[in-house]
């Protein structure tokens, strides 16, 4: 009995003492901060501290500028670092590291000239630390997945592929605040890739001390953007503390950025309406569905144009859809505007072209197809059945393939009903895990397959490319067409804006004479703010300025 | 009992090595590559990726290398997440997990057993029905809904609690609770039943003979009776509440162990499904086998095998 006695005892004690270990999460210094975050106004100081409270929808994957690859790390990279460039806020390229830079005449060399900047660890921020940021996500060793984006610099292709050498690379120091890079084409977006992540620069210093410097926040962990990475605590939140350092310092009012992790949107909209946090929209979680018409009745929901697509993939090597004529038929029967009303709601615009209406130069319909054009597309069914020798419509059978979520579900089934309605084709739908739905499109084991897609930076070019060739690995549809290439290939070449604009869109008819793509609807970025935050609304890429936010 | 154990133990390791095959398998035959994305990436990179964590070899050689893996407790870096090892995933969540899991479970057991005595004590009375009320309630409302309607109307409404977030103790209330209801109802009424069943026998009858009021037979004597099959239910009930409810720990954004269940999955994330799938076995064998052998302390009918022998 004393025996078993004790060993509740020794029971009793062990949880407790597991229970007084593991703690909630505050630890003694955090509870503090919390303390000081809940009223704000009147922190110990007397001053008010100007915090902005966000959320994210999860974990960054990788707070490594060359490794990241999504949005949300990206959201946070570009706070943390600094590249050549800056965009404002319509993503026209402003000095950042880079306090001025010439042109060569036939654009293929910029030379920069750095301005007297430093990082958090004291260095300061020289050419040769682009050099060897860009020169380390080109290294295939460090398998950078979004190496491409430094693909414009010469030479920049063939080493990333194994095929080169560092040495032909076209980036020179000429001394420590000058930087020359030499590019394979004119490329004329390039000063917004060098704003973009995978273009900041690195600490060589602190990559070289230690190899995962990237993966706490700390000493180790290097920057030289307007912000600091004061804490992460991983799947839990994110402090930014003000970079005082920072060239623009003065003109930066936010002192603390905070970022939680909130994967669930109602719980995030529930947080917005509490006001725990100041601002939803993407990438800073997302204005969840069922909440729009609430936040819209209280006149409270942005909207503003994205410079994105959402589209379905048609595979031009499938038995039916190798046809031109099917293809067609499916793109016009599409009723995007009763779409956009009653399913997707966030007031996008029917996609008649491949290139979003945000991009500069496309903001005009071209004129390829109409919005739901049933007779257009009634004779380009009989048509093609005709020539795929199949007697009636109904006979047909077309599976469209998305991965496993809602509002794609939803998306698929109003454009199942109009194809069966008004073209009289059976239709199934197909959903699949996104890993998996990912390797069947690439795979081309699909009919119809939906996609989206956000340009990285605002060009034509970003939404034309992929479809380049058939084993671009972005394309996903095996169409390809010499008139496109060549059109695509003169583009590049090309010095004059206006002739270059009109080589995009004669490019841009040709894909939609063809079809392997049924544009669908262009994106919105839909955003709420809190009263009390100014200045704070994505461009059309979908980025954020913070160092530009104001807090009342 | 020495000898009973290590049986045990020897058992435990075979059903691991069991599992950990399954899961293998099961795996590697699932479509999908963790290394698909949205935007592509050239071949060469792929391959190098592939390379990187093992996947080129053949089949044989993985598995030998994730047994090795398992059996040293080093599953490597994620795929997904990048430069973090599995350990330091499970090591960070786990004690946000088990913290909640184990105040869910306080809750659980202490609110469960007391509606369940006291459901027994007045049968078919109204406390009876009162707390079978609640229990069935807990039990059939799922504990996403319950939830969301206390974040709704606790956090949001009324103002006492915050939404979500894992900050302080009284970050955890809300999310330990809506863990905690389903168990609750569960335990109350295995608690009355076999609370009923004791107050039918005999010595609880001699018990109330001598004189000894009704809430005084019930700790001395048959609540430890009756708890013998909340007992069983204890096992599974702290390996399932102390790793993580996916749902609760989502809504409530709480940095715990439950999503990486799930997205390792879904992300194909291939080291992580090995790391949690071996973490959350090795809870569940442990916690199974100390119930056992806590049968044996509450009662004492129960001779675990092997013990009489010695």
């Amino acid at each position: 009995m004393k025996n078993k006695k004790f060993f509740l005892l020794a029971l009793i004690a062990a949880l407790s003492l597991v229970l007084a270990a593991c703690g909630f999460g505050g630890d003694s210094k955090s509870g503090d901060d919390n303390k000081s975050t809940d009223d704000s106004k009147t922190d110990d100081s007397g001053s008010s501290k100007k915090e902005l409270k966000l959320v994210v929808a999860s974990e960054p994957p990788s707070l490594h500028p060359q490794l990241a690859t999504d949005t949300t790390s990206g959201a946070v990279l570009n706070e943390v670092f600094e590249g050549l460039t800056r965009l404002d806020s319509d993503t026209v390229p402003q000095p950042g590291m880079a306090e001025e830079w010439e042109e060569s005449e036939d654009g293929l060399t910029y030379t920069f000239h750095l301005r007297d900047a430093k990082w958090s660890n004291g260095d300061p921020v020289v050419a040769e630390d682009f050099i060897y940021a860009w020169t380390w996500g080109l290294d295939p060793e460090n398998m950078s997945e979004y190496a491409s984006i430094l693909y414009p610099i010469k030479g920049a292709q063939a080493f990333n592929e194994g095929k080169g050498s560092v040495e032909d690379l076209g980036l020179k120091a000429e001394d420590d605040k000058t930087l020359v890079v030499t590019l394979e084409n004119p490329t004329p977006y390039f000063l917004q890739l060098t704003a973009f992540k995978t273009m900041a620069p690195l600490n060589q210093k602190a990559v070289e001390a230690n190899e995962d410097w990237y993966t706490d926040a700390g000493d180790d962990y290097v920057t030289n953007g307007p912000f600091k990475l004061a804490s992460w605590k991983h799947n839990d939140s994110i402090v930014l503390e003000k970079n005082e350092d920072y060239w623009d310092a003065a003109n930066v009012d936010l002192e603390k950025v905070s970022i939680g992790m909130v994967e669930e949107e109602s719980t995030a909209v529930t947080q917005f309406k509490k006001g725990e946090i100041d601002f939803l929209g993407s990438p800073f979680q997302t204005v969840a569905l069922d909440s729009i018409d609430s936040f819209k009745s209280e006149d409270k929901l942005n909207i503003s144009d994205q410079a994105g697509v959402y589209w379905y993939k048609l595979n031009t090597t499938d038995e039916v859809m190798k046809n031109k004529n099917i293809r067609k038929a499916l793109t016009l029967a599409i009723n995007r505007q009763e779409l956009i009303n009653s399913v997707t709601k966030g007031e996008q615009k029917p996609a008649l072209g491949m290139v979003p209406v945000a991009i500069e130069g496309f903001e005009e319909d071209r004129g390829y197809y109409k919005d739901n054009d049933i007779e257009e597309a009634k004779k380009a069914l009989e048509a093609g059945l005709k020539e795929l020798g199949i007697a009636k419509a109904e006979d047909l059978e077309i599976k469209i393939s998305m991965n496993t979520s809602e509002a794609h579900a939803a998306i698929a089934q109003f454009i199942q009903e109009g194809w069966n309605k008004e073209l009289g084709i059976k239709t199934t739908l197909d959903n699949s895990e996104w890993q998996v739905y990912l390797e069947k499109l690439n795979m081309l084991d699909y009919q119809v397959g939906r996609m989206g897609w956000i340009a990285d930076y605002n060009d034509a070019y970003s939404f034309l490319e992929m479809y380049t060739t058939a084993d671009n690995g972005n394309n996903d549809t095996g169409w390809e067409n010499p008139e496109y290439k060549s059109l695509m290939e003169q583009s590049i070449k090309e010095l004059d804006a206006n002739k270059r604009l009109d080589l995009l869109k004669q490019a841009e008819a040709i894909g939609m004479e063809e079809f392997p793509v049924a544009p669908i609807y262009y994106y919105t970025n839909l955003y709420v703010v809190g009263d009390h935050v100014k200045n704070m609304a994505p461009d059309v890429l979908g980025n954020f300025q913070l160092k530009n936010v104001k807090l009342d | 009992m020495f000898k009973y154990i290590l049986k045990r133990l020897g058992y435990m390791l075979l059903a691991l090595f069991v599992i950990v095959t399954v899961t293998f398998f099961l795996m590697r035959l699932a479509p999908g590559s963790p290394f698909a994305s949205e935007r592509n990436f050239p071949p060469a990179i792929e391959e190098k990726l592939n390379e990187t964590y093992g996947l080129n070899n053949p089949w044989y050689i993985q598995y030998k290398d994730y047994l090795i893996d398992a059996a040293t407790f080093n599953f490597g870096e994620s795929m997904k997440y990048k430069a973090r090892s599995t350990n330091d995933m499970i090591a960070e969540s786990f004690p946000v997990s088990l913290t909640l899991g184990i105040e869910a479970m306080l809750i659980a057991i202490g609110m469960g057993v007391l509606l369940g005595v006291i459901s027994a004590l007045y049968h078919n009375k109204f406390p009876d029905y009162a707390a079978t009320i609640i229990a069935v309630l807990g039990i059939s409302v799922p504990s996403f809904i319950l939830a969301s309607v206390m974040q709704y109307f606790l956090a949001y409404k009324l103002d006492l609690f915050p939404t979500a977030g894992w900050n302080g103790f009284i970050y955890s209330i809300l999310p330990a609770f809506a863990i905690a209801l389903a168990h609750m109802g569960f335990i109350a009424k295995l608690t009355r039943s076999s609370m009923l069943e004791q107050s039918n026998s005999d010595y609880v009858k001699m018990a109330r003979a001598k004189g000894l009021g009704k809430w005084k037979v019930v700790f001395k004597h048959s609540l430890r009776n009756a708890l013998l099959p909340v007992v069983t239910y204890l096992g599974p009930l702290t390996a399932g509440v102390v790793t993580g409810s996916f749902i609760v720990e989502q809504i409530f954004a709480i940095p715990g162990l439950g999503k990486h269940f799930v997205q390792s999955i879904t992300n194909r994330d291939y080291t992580v499904i090995m790391g949690t799938t071996v973490f959350y076995s090795i809870i569940l064998l442990f916690t199974v086998f100390i119930v056992d052998i806590l049968y044996s302390i509450i009662d004492p009918r129960i001779k675990l095998k092997g013990e009489k022998k010695s």
